[in-house]
């Protein structure tokens, strides 16, 4: 079948790529773009694996066809750090040891970026809420919503 | 996954497309239900329509205390709306406990009703408000209530030339207090095993009207006509909650699958009410 092209703003760079209509963006990411951090795992929407920023909103990218980001903003994992530091999340993820296999981290990392883009402070149970579509199978989320806490701490001071 | 995609930008185009025969044909909006069901096999379809970049399908207006929502408007939205809050709580508060946060930034109001699935979240609070569904075809439009529009498990009143482009009804008054709340095996990420919506019109204490809807316990949504008449000139105390819970799980009617069996969905369909209930005699 005929590829088509999009354009797009990824991770803040204007991309142009082509790719058959019927694969995800998940798709597009991984295998035309070389941006592994997004993963795949069911396919389905319910394990948030694949999440990534779609104009500023967590979406799962299993579940968007490459033609619907035409024009639109996508912000993946790969673009949180800067080259030199890390995201505060993702250094409050280290220090936390909220870390295991690190299959979901990517997801999780992405929807807690999404709730503290909104809110810098927020209560454990709103956290619980931003994460609820990201399954971890090995940690437990108890360290998770700490280091989300943590980043959320540290991103404060850091305003003032 | 594999078919070919036409994409339209306005409601114009999307009934120019639909107005040609094409049997294997799907209209493609948040996807969640409809890439979920490739994925899995169910169906392929020759060819996916995509609307979801019809803009004019994702406003929500108020007009003369009409609310009207357009076919690709998002749970995600419908949550945090202001307006909705305001004037279609159990919409509201249904809408907010669809999947994740994910999903509902993707899924659509539109999608949740053409799915007619006996649990989607957004359909007892679309009964409880009294919605209509507006069709549109190159034929010209159609409203019908949404009682009508639902007609079987994952059957509705929708044909294959029609694009669903809104729903209205009318909004909540000031006295009128409203929830909905919903079971699931649990709290993300879980399809309904029972739900219950319902809204009540409170006047010096006394309940003027009631109206309350059943999600996930029947083929579809259900009215609870007996529930709903003995409420009408009660006050809301724990007594009257309480009989209304019993005549509610009564009349609920409930059917046993791999989600759960009908004892405890009518028996649960019953507790969901009273709490709601008792929270809004709480707060008055
Ligand atoms: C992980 C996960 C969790 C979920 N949890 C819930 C839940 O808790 N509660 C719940 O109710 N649902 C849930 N769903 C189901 C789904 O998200 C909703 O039903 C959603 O509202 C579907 O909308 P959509 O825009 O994604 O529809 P799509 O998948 O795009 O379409 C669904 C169907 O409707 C048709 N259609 C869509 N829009 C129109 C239109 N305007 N006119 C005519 N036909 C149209 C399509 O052709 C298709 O047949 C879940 C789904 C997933 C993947
Ligand atoms: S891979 Fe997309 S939600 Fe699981
Ligand atoms: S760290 Fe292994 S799934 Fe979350």
């Amino acid at each position: 079948m005929n590829e088509i092209t999009v354009k797009f703003t990824l991770n803040g760079e204007e991309v142009s790529i082509s790719a058959p209509p019927y694969f995800t963006l998940l798709r597009l990411l991984r295998e035309r773009l070389g941006l592994t951090g997004a993963k795949p795992g069911c396919e389905r929407g319910e394990c948030g694996a694949c999440t990534v920023l779609l104009d500023g909103e967590p979406v799962t990218s299993c579940l968007v066809l490459v033609p619907q980001v035409e024009g639109r903003r996508v912000d993946t994992i790969e673009g949180l750090s800067d080259g030199d530091h890390l995201h505060p999340l993702q250094q409050a993820f280290i220090d936390e040891s909220a870390v295991q296999c690190g299959y979901c981290i990517p997801g999780m990392i992405i929807s807690a970026k999404s709730l503290l883009d909104n809110n810098d402070s927020p209560t454990r149970d709103e956290i619980k809420r931003a994460i609820s579509g990201n399954i971890c199978r090995c940690t437990g989320y108890v360290k998770i919503i700490r280091a989300v806490e943590v980043a959320a701490e540290r991103m404060r001071e850091d305003e003032i | 996954m594999k078919f070919n995609y036409q994409r339209v930008n306005t409601v114009s185009e999307a009934l120019e497309a639909l107005s040609g025969n094409n049997e294997t044909r799907k209209i493609l909006a948040g996807g969640t239900d409809l890439l979920v069901m490739i994925q899995e096999h169910l169906i392929s379809p020759g060819e996916l329509l995509d609307i979801s970049g019809i803009e004019e399908l994702k406003e929500i207006g108020e007009d003369d205390g009409m609310i009207r929502l357009g076919a690709l408007v998002t749970h995600g939205r419908i949550a945090d709306s202001p307006l909705l809050r305001e004037k279609a709580l159990p919409l509201v508060e249904s809408c907010g406990e669809v999947g994740s946060p994910q999903i509902r930034n993707l899924g659509t109001i539109g999608g949740n009703l053409v799915m007619a699935s006996p649990s989607g979240d957004s359909i007892p609070a679309l009964y409880v408000l009294g919605a209509e569904v507006i069709l549109a075809s190159n034929e010209g439009e159609r409203s019908i209530p949404i009682e009508e529009f639902l007609i079987g498990v994952k059957k509705s009143a929708i044909r294959s030339d029609e694009l669903l482009v809104a729903v209205i009804f009318p909004g909540m008054g000031a006295d009128d207090r409203g929830f909905f709340r919903k079971l699931g095996q649990r709290k993300a990420l879980a399809i309904s095993k029972v739900s219950t919506a319902a809204i009540v019109s409170l006047r010096d204490g006394v309940i003027a009207s009631a109206r309350i809807a059943l999600g996930a316990v029947a083929t579809t949504v259900i009215r609870t006509p007996r529930t709903e008449s003995f409420l009408v000139g009660q006050p809301l105390t724990p007594e009257v909650i309480s009989e209304a819970a019993r005549l509610c799980s009564e009349e609920s009617r409930a059917i046993t699958d791999i989600r759960s069996n009908a004892a405890y969905r009518d028996e649960m369909a019953g507790l969901l009410l009273s709490r709601g209930l008792a929270e809004i005699a709480e707060e008055n």
